[in-house]
């Protein structure tokens, strides 16, 4: 077994309220008075992190996961259950914690990196690393004041990160600066993260989630439902937000392939066969770089829909988005459809895609979001596989149609 | 937690506790002209308007020294030591929402808060203690021997201030109406407290009075060794002060270990 880095077990967290302030005093002294009302926001929560991992937590807003996250970090302290922690934490619930508009963005280095227990020294040692990342050049010794937002969240999130932790909590906090800020900051977890460092993150990025990664937690009402790969918790996490707003049951079982798949929906509308088909019509599971394919999609409509809309997402094998559109975007929103139709969706497009497994899920919605009215959501409704037969080697997950000219002076 | 482990905790962060003294005084004065020196200008200013009005206008009659500044002196020794007093009480008293954010987002030992409270404030103190006894010497006062005690007094000040503070300030995260009241109470307790007049000025049942008031003690102690330059004269009652106060601040701090959750959760 490898050696746990966190594990909760049975943490509870309540919040109590009591009639008078007073008796809240009396318990500090170990007087047992009863609150008077007790918000629960953590319910037995356990699970275990191992060294190395990369643990997304997810969840909708009030699930407890920033809670859980300040409890793991230490500032809260648990109401029940134990909690054991090895190694140095940083925790960067929110960035620019301390920091002072006054002061320069040094003297703020100095200060926020004390805050995390650093002393004089060794923050002289950290500098040039922080002003290197920070890209911050002169302004680094001019006052905070007068940094744009996008600055002050690159020094911040230098200094948190300056030095590389065992375990690393993020809360969020990623989606700083400029995408090319946050590919920096995202490669500098990445890099942490290869040399050993153990991740912790809430995040609602589902993208950040996958590739960042190797196991999801997610989280509603205090409790953790579910727990795997990123990839299926995200489709999950995807439908548990559709079925609240449609109050409907979702349905995950075993595909096929091994995978868990989640079909979600109130039904009204619903996929009744998918292929893949080629130019001469011939149905194809596998198929190779640049051929021109045609998707068939059947629907069955059960109940009068004055919109429907059809949308399709074809990930790759680690669940990561590569494309995907629906008949709203593309202005075919169909209009009144009748109980007992039968309509057929054909999506040609050229497999343009990189070679590996493919999956598609296919979305039967009113509009252009799941959302508002999720008929059916359909998880790994069809894979496929893309071969390289006639293209020069290429990587990637994309095929592009290069044309390299080499000229010599 | 125990004992060591919180002095352990806050030699690991001496180095966060100096920087946010320091820093607390450079952003104050960050984009003034005169920086620190208003510091000792606003209490100097307002030394200079009470001494006027009373001592030359209302000519108050001022028993016990020789000096035509004698009541300025008085004036400021004693607010000296309010001073350092109402400044510690002040800020403990919201210390807690102050640094909510701090709290809630950083695991630090939350000890070194009322430790930073305590250092910047004895910072101002010091500053305005050594002005004070400059201008003293300027109105022809030399620096009493009695002066070795200030440090003793200054000491029985900080303890009972933060005490009173603390638990205060800890009350206050729940019961937000402290930080209402208190300001108010304190401008009682300033005029209670005989600085602006001696306590011998009053009549006889209200002297009696006094002798419950803790920071008379104090300020007349202040008053005692700048002023009229001899050991405090109640340095019985000066030590009971002592170990009251340190009883007190004991308390605020066994309630701070044990209440410290509760307030992260309340913030």
């Amino acid at each position: 077994m490898s050696e746990h880095k966190i594990r909760l077990t049975n943490i509870c967290k309540s919040y109590r309220k009591y009639s008078s302030e007073w008796l809240r005093v009396g318990t500090w002294f170990g007087i047992p008075f009863k609150p008077k009302q007790q918000a629960d926001v953590l319910k037995n929560v356990s699970f275990q992190i191992n060294q190395g991992d990369a643990v997304a937590l997810v969840g909708q807003n009030g699930a407890g996961k920033s809670t859980l996250l300040k409890i793991i970090t230490g500032t809260l302290q648990p109401s029940s259950g134990t909690l054991e922690v090895n190694g140095r934490i940083s925790a960067i619930l929110e960035l620019g914690m301390g920091f002072n508009p006054e002061l320069s963005g040094r003297d703020n280095v100095y200060h926020s990196a004390g805050l995390m227990g650093f002393s004089h020294a060794e923050v002289d040692a950290l500098i040039p690393d922080v002003l290197s990342f920070s890209e911050l050049n002169e302004y680094f010794e001019k006052p905070l004041r007068v940094y744009s937002s996008g600055m002050q969240m690159r020094l911040a999130f230098s200094v948190a990160t300056a030095v590389r932790p065992d375990l690393l909590i993020v809360d969020e906090a990623l989606s700083v600066g400029d995408a090319y800020f946050q590919h920096k900051s995202f490669d500098r977890i990445r890099q942490y993260r290869e040399q050993g460092t153990t991740l912790l993150f809430v995040s609602h990025d589902p993208g950040a989630v996958k590739a960042l990664c190797n196991r999801a937690i997610l989280m509603e009402d205090g409790r953790v439902i579910n727990e795997g790969s990123p990839d299926t918790i995200m489709d999950f996490y995807n439908a548990l937000i559709a079925e609240k707003e449609n109050a409907k049951s979702t349905q995950v079982h075993y595909h096929d392939s091994g995978k868990l798949q989640t079909v979600s929906g109130t039904g009204e509308a619903r996929v009744e066969t998918i292929g893949l088909f080629d130019k001469t019509g011939l149905s194809k599971e596998f198929i190779h770089v640049g051929e021109e394919v045609i998707l068939r999609v059947q629907v069955k409509v059960y109940a009068d829909l004055p919109k429907l809309v059809f949308g399709l997402l074809i990930k790759d094998r680690l669940g990561q988005d590569i494309f995907g559109t629906n008949t709203y975007h593309t202005n075919q929103t169909y209009s009144d459809a009748k109980a007992g139709d039968r309509l057929t969706f054909a999506v040609a497009f050229p497999a343009n895609l990189g070679t590996g497994t493919y999956s598609i899920t296919t979305a039967l919605v009113s509009s252009d979001t799941h959302l508002e009215n999720n008929y059916e959501w359909r998880d790994l409704a069809l894979i496929f596989n893309v071969g390289n037969l006639n293209k020069d080697y290429f990587i990637g997950c994309n095929w592009l149609p290069v044309n390299i000219e080499i000229t010599k002076q | 937690m125990n004992a060591l482990a919180l002095l352990r905790g806050i030699w690991n962060y001496r180095h966060f506790v100096f920087s946010s003294i320091a820093n607390e005084n450079r952003a104050r004065f960050a984009r003034s002209k005169l920086g620190w020196l208003w510091m000792i200008l606003n209490p100097l200013g307002q030394a200079l308007v009470l001494a006027l009005v009373l001592s030359k206008v209302l000519n108050a009659k001022f028993p016990g020294i020789n000096n035509e500044y004698a009541y300025a002196m008085y004036l400021l020794s004693g607010s000296l030591g309010w001073a350092l007093f109402s400044e510690i009480t002040t800020r403990c008293l919201t210390l807690f929402q102050d640094n909510a954010n701090a709290l809630k987002k950083i695991n630090f030992p939350r000890v070194t808060l009322p430790i930073i409270v305590v250092g910047s404030a004895l910072l101002n103190h010091l500053l305005l203690a050594f002005c004070t006894l400059g201008i003293f010497i300027m109105l022809g006062q030399a620096p009493p021997l009695a002066l070795l005690w200030l440090p003793v007094v200054m000491l029985i000040n900080i303890a009972f201030a933060l005490g009173l503070g603390l638990l205060l300030g800890i009350i206050n995260v729940f019961l937000r109406d402290i930080s209402q009241a208190f300001p108010m109470l304190l401008q009682f307790w300033f005029w209670m407290t005989p600085i602006v007049y001696q306590s011998t000025m009053l009549p006889e049942s209200f002297t009696q009075f006094m002798r419950y008031n803790p920071m008379f003690y104090i300020v007349k102690s202040y008053q005692d060794i700048l002023t009229y330059q001899i050991p405090p004269a109640y340095s019985d009652d000066l030590v009971w002060m002592a170990v009251g106060s340190l009883g007190l601040l004991g308390v605020a701090f066994i309630i701070f270990r044990r209440a410290s959750s509760d307030i992260v959760d309340e913030l």
